[in-house]
């Protein structure tokens, strides 16, 4: 089921808070990146209701500003 | 899935997202696919321009046997180099969506029901027939796009300007593109910017005008961004109505209030010549001053007319009039401090600087959307640079063949292929080249586009073809277009592929064939035209656009005019459409070039493709030592006296916030594509409504609410965005228009451009409530 990646922003300052609630979370994998400002997360889900729920989930974690996706795959 | 499979495809996920990472750019994967090729030697990569924007990405499609399956960016295409955003990544699946017109349908009983296509073209060249008779030649419409082939708009101008002899042909480009073409047309007297992509690796600044790239011309800002990378001095400047991705990756960001660029680019001026940073040997060889009308108006009224007188001035006059401009008082005006106005005209100013210049709806989308292309113009002009690598003001465009199809080919009401409708010599040329008598093509234009709905609701239009475009959701001011179209005696043909509004309201859906299952040609906005043959079949009874015409012509009793064999329709448009461009200022590629290429720029002559235009080093129509503006009768580029006027409607104690329009990364325009691919939908799955954090607060509006907004025209209900992607400042909100299930333009005004007739779908007032 869905594969993807994301840039992510943190909220101000939060970056390392961020990484942190991220990391704990079932399903995604955090990479930190070059660019010191964001966060490289990769999501692997295994099937369409899981993959709702971490999309909650990340709806609500307060130290992420926002995602950009850069790549999804999803099996039909 | 195979475990190692899905590892690849994770390997994958987090190459695309380092990759974006390192360009600092959110939304863009660098060919990462390249390893897809893995999987066997079965995959056969075919070449194709990008289905989305106006970029015009070469792409190479990965094809299984009858089906596309994978997608690359291609590297041997200048654009893009192998890069793709993620709309192009996923730009394939648009083929297979679940719900993909695949027959016919005919409404009967208020139903639409299937029928064969043969039958459903019988019915459409009969009513057209019917209407005609009835109600007169004009009585009959098109309505295309800037996401047509060439082949399609060609076939479509030939039919209706040249056979019917109605001017009634319009295309969504009016809604985006249009001011450019007049800025173009007024500056230079001929349209295209005369730069091209490569200015992006010259430049030494960037300033972006009401231009959110990071998300609308993602690959154009990934360049930029790696020449800021590659060379430490290069500076970008986000100048905009509000935050965005773009501003976040920028240098600089710095806010005018909307509608106040038209001031900020006079005090530019202003600050440019009292500081001698005018490069007089350019201004005094290569520039003449003008004045047009003022108080010129919004549009707003069923027929309304305007028509602009140019007065040429001298430069006193010119430079009296920029005293209503010192940066002090435009700061008053703009809300951009006068140090933000004066740092802005330096990097212009600096003579060692090369600066490109870039916008897109923002200044288009603007019911004085004329005058600002040609104040930013102004800009380059008093400092020479233009035209020369690094130099350049750079109209963008939104779609993938505004330039080639609704531009170059000419499908709006005045223009021809070549010229326009009102020039007896334009006329004479396209009536040899179609096989009609001169007579036949109608010296008047009709309908612009909003003019055209209009008239649609009036009942002077009766029939109407809607091919590629979905203006039951586009046109500004919505219901009362919605509502015309359905009125009785009101006849609607759309070739669609997959069922939108507009369909909705159709009696007859042609199933229209899908990018690479036709062969065809798109005009990207570098002035690139480039080919793609039909890669897959076409699902069902789908037909090709340009072929749903041609049967219609036929039946209609054009025949002579419409010969073509169905193997090589495609060359043969493309062989008598380029007979009108027969001239080293515009003269197209021959096909076979193009077939061979991921695309090539005109004007091409004798085998060169023309990458600065009207400067004689690159330029083979450019005669002199150093630039010829060859496209207005004095050899000159002209500066214009464009005042600062309000917008149609601003803010008042009633309706307190600005609303502004637009789109976002993952979604293309209306998303009746995109929203079928699962992964754009579920980035994105629903449209929202942007609100600055203070004001939320102040009306007790958080993040996710229901919130109601509401215009004089209508009102809608929508989830609040608090400090997401985009951020307003205090009384603005924004609303991205790709979700067909919030119509904001039921909310946005009709009012447009007096001269180019483009509407504003930036600016109008509304009041929020918490719902
Ligand atoms: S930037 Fe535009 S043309 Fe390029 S891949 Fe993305 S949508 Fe397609």
């Amino acid at each position: 089921m869905p594969v993807c990646s994301y840039l992510a922003y943190p909220a101000r300052g939060a970056k390392k808070e961020l990484a942190k609630e991220l990391s704990a979370l079932r399903y995604c994998e955090v990479t930190p990146s070059e660019n010191e400002e964001i966060l490289l997360l990769v999501t692997d889900t295994p099937d369409e209701k899981e993959e709702k729920a971490l999309q909650d989930t990340l709806k609500n974690i307060k130290s992420l500003q926002s995602l950009g996706m850069t790549f999804g795959h999803m099996d039909e | 899935m195979n475990i190692n499979r899905r590892s690849f495809i994770k390997s994958m996920a987090l190459k695309s997202a380092v990759a974006a990472a390192a360009a600092l750019f959110p939304g863009i994967s660098f060919g990462a696919w390249k390893e897809a090729d893995f999987p066997s030697g079965m995959i056969q990569w075919k070449k194709t321009p990008c289905r989305f924007c106006g970029t015009g990405c070469g792409l190479l499609a990965g094809i299984s046997g009858d089906r596309a399956v994978a997608v690359k960016g291609d590297p041997n295409c200048s654009v893009n180099k192998g890069l793709c955003c993620v709309k192009g990544y996923h730009s394939i699946q648009i083929l297979y969506g679940k719900d993909r017109f695949k027959d016919a349908l005919v409404r009967k009983n208020g139903k639409l029901v299937k029928v064969p296509v043969q039958e459903a073209l019988d019915l459409v060249a009969d009513k057209m027939k019917e209407n005609i008779k009835d109600h007169g030649k004009d009585s009959v419409a098109i309505y295309g796009s800037g996401q047509w082939s060439i082949a399609d708009g060609y076939t479509a101008s030939k039919l209706f300007k040249g056979c019917i002899g109605t001017n009634n042909v319009e295309a969504n480009a009016r809604l985006c593109m249009a001011s450019a073409v007049t800025g173009f047309m007024t500056s230079f007297g001929l349209d295209e910017p005369m730069g091209c992509y490569d200015d992006i690796d010259h430049a030494d600044v960037f300033i972006t005008w009401g231009n959110n790239m990071a998300e609308m011309h993602p690959v154009l800002f990934s360049r930029m961004l790696a020449n800021r990378k590659s060379k430490k001095h290069v500076k970008i400047i986000d100048f905009a109505t509000r935050t965005t991705r773009s501003s976040q990756a920028s240098d600089k960001s710095i806010l005018f209030r909307p509608q106040t660029d038209l001031a900020v680019a006079n005090a530019i001026c202003y600050e440019i010549i009292k500081n001698k940073w005018v490069n007089w040997n350019f201004v005094k060889k290569h520039v003449s001053f003008h004045k047009g009308k003022t108080n010129i108006g919004y549009g707003t009224q069923d027929h309304f007319k305007f028509k602009d007188k140019a007065e040429t001035v001298d430069l006193n006059k010119y430079k009296a009039f920029l005293q209503d401009y010192t940066p002090e008082k435009v700061e008053k005006i703009s809300g951009v401090s006068a140090k933000d106005i004066k740092y802005m005209a330096s990097l212009y100013g600096a003579p060692d600087k090369k600066v490109t210049s870039f916008w897109c709806m923002g200044m288009n989308q603007h019911t004085r959307g004329t005058w600002i292309n040609n104040l930013v113009y102004n800009i380059h002009l008093l400092v020479g640079k233009i035209s020369t690598p690094g130099n350049s003001p750079f109209s963008l465009t939104g779609q993938p063949s505004a330039c080639g199809t609704v531009r170059e080919v000419g499908t709006l009401t005045h223009k021809l292929p070549h010229g326009v409708v009102m020039k007896e010599k334009d006329r004479k040329m396209a009536a040899k080249i179609w096989n009609v008598p001169v007579e036949k093509i109608d010296p008047k234009p009709t309908y612009h586009t909003v003019e055209m709905f209009r008239a649609l609701d009036r009942g002077d239009i009766r029939f109407m073809w809607i091919q590629v475009t979905n203006p039951m959701v586009t046109m500004p001011n919505l219901k009362r277009y919605r509502e015309g179209a359905k009125k009785d005696g009101r006849f609607l043909v759309v070739s669609e592929i997959y069922p939108t509004p507009t369909s909705d309201v159709a009696d007859v859906v042609l199933p229209s064939a899908l990018w690479i299952e036709r062969e065809g040609f798109f005009g990207n906005s570098e002035r690139r035209t480039q080919h793609n043959e039909q890669i897959v079949p076409m699902p069902g009874n789908t037909m090709c656009n340009t072929w749903q015409l041609i049967e219609v012509a036929r039946r209609l009793g054009f025949k002579k005019q419409f010969p073509w064999s169905r193997e090589t329709y495609i060359e043969d448009i493309w062989n008598e459409y380029t007979r009108f461009h027969d001239s080293p200022k515009h003269r197209m590629a021959p096909y076979k070039v193009l077939k061979a290429r991921p695309g090539v720029q005109w004007p091409f002559v004798n085998g060169m493709e023309t990458k600065w235009r009207y400067n004689p080093k690159y330029d083979p129509a450019a005669k002199g030592d150093d630039f010829d503006f060859y496209g207005k009768p004095d050899n000159r580029a002209w500066i214009w006296l464009r005042p600062y006027e309000p917008a149609a409607e601003s803010p008042d104690s009633e309706y307190p916030f600005w609303l502004n329009t637009g789109r976002v990364l993952e979604h293309w325009h209306t998303g009746s594509m995109t929203r079928r691919v699962p992964i754009l939908h579920k980035a994105v799955p629903a449209s929202y409504v942007e609100i600055n954090s203070d004001d939320a607060a102040n009306l007790g509006i958080t993040n996710g609410s229901r919130v109601k907004i509401t215009s004089r025209r209508g009102s809608i209900v929508m989830i609040a965005s608090i400090d997401g992607r985009g951020r307003p400042p205090r009384g603005m909100v924004f609303v991205p228009f790709f979700d067909e299930k919030y119509l904001i333009n039921e909310v946005t005004l009709d009012a447009f451009c007096p001269i180019s007739k483009q509407p504003d779908y930036k600016k109008c007032a509304v009041k929020l409530e918490r719902a």
